[in-house]
């Protein structure tokens, strides 16, 4: 189908984007990349009166270091992060998560901002911020708010954000020398929906997790930190100490089901994740043995 | 609203509606047929074209977003010779039925090419995974271009 018709705004800078915002409020949407903006509005899913495009906001744009903290606009689209040697070298997890990100054109197009906005429960980057205790900067007429990622998602396609702010960028802090990430997820075909995912981002010292950061995506209504993943902490890792922390993960976590897997077969693959997860970052094949405990 | 672009080297300047999508605007505007409108909501890839040199989804682009870009659709390519040798590989391998997809798969596999002299299948099988093929099960199109990759390198396919 077609988009019904709307009214179009090109923003020239935050400050009339906001003001745009501020005047015609949930009746209007902000269009950054358009991935999942447009296919909603060509399903008809949502037909908004107003389209502020922010496509050409210099100022969102760009990813630059100050001391150990990265930041990273907007308007950063998935391929400048995929290419980006800021990112491989300070936020090593992003760059393998992308690569998981639907396919080449859509890359080329689809945004950071836009992701984290639209923030749906089964995308990568939302559970990468999650996992890299990224914090999302946003404006909004009464000035900028900052939100720590893990407070940021609140529901299917739900934020912290109102209608009358935009999102301008995350500050990450840089990877530390002993930090160590993972990435895997599930889906049917490379670039699909995940079914199950996780991103995890620890520290490791004398083969043992001093932090530990696994958040799951695809198994809840938004991002999932794994409360789980603390018992891994600080301990010397047994089959029988991860048996604990995957039981603890599988009463911890409510999938829901859908066309492609059923909330028990959800939970199973977040386990298996789990297992290969703490398994891979501590170099431990033994942990991963026989698949999920 | 009024735009201004460049399509396949020639300046464009037409009156659109905010709603129109780019797709749309180079088959009925234009009258460049050979992008092909099939889901139009991103995921066949029918639709695909190039914007500022980098491949893009056509149907979830508004005309009104490629105000001062340069856009390239499989005329042009087909035109100035770019991927006549991938073309000619296409039809020696059978690599086309019904059509449909083949403009957007040509798009995509001569981005890959660019990117990359020499992918091995896995790869060229990630690049094209976003773009659908109903007749062809595939294996004959990652030939071709397998075969193309080779020969431009300057090896027996």
């Amino acid at each position: 189908m077609k988009a019904s018709a709307f009214s179009y705004a090109r923003a020239t800078s935050v400050v009339n984007a906001l003001e745009l915002l501020a005047a015609h409020g949930d009746k209007a949407k902000v269009l950054s990349g358009g991935q999942s903006l447009m296919p909603a509005m060509n399903l008809r899913l949502i037909s908004p009166e107003l389209i502020v495009d922010i496509g050409e906001i210099a100022e969102l744009r760009g990813i630059g270091v100050r001391g150990d903290v990265l930041r990273i606009g907007a308007l950063t689209r998935h391929v400048d992060l995929l290419r980006s040697p800021e990112i491989a070298a300070h936020a090593p997890l992003l760059k393998e998560a992308v690569a998981h990100i639907a396919h080449p054109a859509i890359r080329n197009r689809g945004t950071l901002g836009g992701s984290l906005a639209h923030a749906d429960p089964a995308s990568e980057l939302p559970a990468c911020m999650v996992a890299l205790n990224a914090t999302i900067v946003v404006s909004g007429q009464a000035g900028e708010r900052r939100i720590v990622a893990e407070d940021f998602f609140t529901g299917i396609y739900e934020t912290a954000l109102s209608a009358q702010e935009l999102l301008i960028a995350v500050e990450l802090p840089v990877a530390q020398k002993n930090s160590k990430h993972f990435f895997q997820e599930f889906a049917r075909r490379h670039g699909d929906y995940a079914i199950a995912g996780l991103a995890a981002q620890a520290i490791v010292q004398r083969d043992v997790f001093t932090d530990l950061r696994m958040t799951f995506f695809a198994v809840g209504d938004r991002p999932v930190l794994a409360k789980a993943a603390r018992k891994l902490v600080n301990v010397a890792l047994t089959p029988a100490v991860l048996s604990d922390a995957s039981t603890a993960l599988g009463d911890e976590l409510d999938p829901q089901e859908d066309h492609q897997a059923s909330a028990s077969m959800r939970r199973h693959l977040a386990k298996v994740l789990l297992a290969r997860c703490a398994s891979a970052l501590l170099g431990r094949p033994d942990l991963n043995a026989g698949g999920p405990v | 609203m009024e735009i201004s672009l460049d399509v396949n080297g020639e300046r464009v300047e037409a009156h659109v509606l905010p709603r129109l999508n780019l797709a749309d605007f180079l088959r009925e505007h234009l009258r460049l047929t050979g992008t092909h409108v099939g889901c139009e909501h991103g995921v066949c890839g029918a639709c695909t074209v190039r914007v500022n040199g980098e491949i893009v989804r056509s149907c979830l682009m508004l005309a009104v977003q490629s105000h001062g870009a340069s856009v390239e659709t499989i005329e042009g390519l087909s035109d100035s010779g770019e991927i006549a040798d991938l073309q000619a590989a296409f039809r020696d391998r059978n690599a086309l039925q019904c059509g449909f997809c083949t403009p957007a798969m040509l798009m995509a596999a001569q981005d890959l090419l660019k990117q990359q002299a020499d992918p091995d299948r896995e790869r060229i099988r990630e690049h094209l995974s976003g773009n659908y093929c109903r007749c062809t099960g595939y294996q004959a199109i990652i030939d071709a271009i397998e075969t193309t990759a080779r020969r431009r390198m300057g090896r027996k396919p």
